[in-house]
């Protein structure tokens, strides 16, 4: 006998970890590529 | 190849052409995830959990392509010595480690219903999690190297080693048995139809933009965190003559 499961929760999930970690990854990359670049700019300061 | 091995030129570059992919791939992402979870039908023998590929699928894509674009960036460094290879192969590393996450994660979810159960010991999705330990493996050593002043000799070898698993995923479901269905797409051809098909392949090319994107950024920020590096020790120095 199969269970009778409920696609959309399943849908549901994979959307929000999909659609969620890459936009958590974007943002990660973004955030650590201007603060790499604000260190850098604030050594060339004398 | 050889007029991208200067820093500075390659800045110009990713400063213009990192917000160009971003946005391009935004659009294109979100239309097709959205085409594929409201627009597309229903598959006749999965249902409404085929909906799930257009996730599935070009992260897996992105999960095989960032090790193929590491093992060719390592072959780069280590032939050409091209400064801005390793630093490429780095960039790769933590995106590449994350879709392959996804791909996993959403392939079990896709199981359950489908197939019954959340996992198997199969060759494709033991391949596949081989592929993430691979990943993690890759990035742990880089930062190591980096850290310790090591160069990026070991981890570009590590990066061409590992490349033997890329055609095991490929070619996993063709040599043994497995529950995962084989290639619906090849060179050339699809078994497809053109509803799922489109906003598939939209999916595929508006996530490797936004890979490409953040492959950019880590590049960018690698390079800054290396200059600013220079420049302490340069001052560094300059106190202690002084």
């Amino acid at each position: 006998m199969r269970e009778a499961l409920d696609p959309w929760i399943f849908i549901t999930v994979s959307y929000a970890l999909g659609v969620g970690g890459t936009l958590a990854l974007i943002a990660q990359s973004w955030l650590a590529m201007r603060r790499a670049e604000a260190r850098r700019e604030a050594g060339r300061k004398p | 190849m050889h007029g991208f091995a200067n820093p500075a030129r390659f800045l110009r570059l990713a400063r213009w052409l990192m917000p160009l992919l971003l946005l391009a791939g935004l659009v294109l992402t979100g239309g097709a995830l959205a085409w594929g979870v409201f627009v597309a039908p229903a598959e006749g023998l999965q249902g409404e959990t085929v909906r799930i590929m257009y996730l599935h699928v070009p992260t897996a894509w992105l999960g095989m392509g960032g090790w193929s674009a590491i093992a060719v960036a390592s072959a780069t460094e280590l032939v050409w010595r091209h400064p801005l290879a390793g630093i490429a192969a780095r960039a790769v590393a933590v995106p590449g480690a994350v879709f392959t996450a996804i791909c996993l994660a959403t392939g079990s979810l896709w199981g359950r219903p489908a197939w019954g159960t959340w996992w198997v010991w199969d060759g494709r999705l033991t391949s596949m999690l081989v592929l993430l330990f691979l990943y993690l493996g890759y990035a742990a050593l880089a930062q190591a190297s980096e850290s310790q002043n090591g160069g990026s000799r070991v981890p570009a070898i590590f990066g061409l080693v590992g490349a033997v698993n890329i055609p095991i995923i490929h070619y996993s479901v063709l040599w043994w048995n497995s529950l995962h269905q084989p290639p619906s797409i090849t060179a050339g051809q699809s078994a497809m139809a053109p509803e799922f098909l489109i906003p598939l392949l939209i999916a595929t090319v508006g996530f490797s933009l936004l890979f490409g994107a953040v492959v950019l950024m880590r590049m960018r920020a690698i390079l800054a965190d290396q200059q600013a590096e220079a420049r302490l020790r340069r001052k560094a120095m300059a106190n202690k003559d002084f």
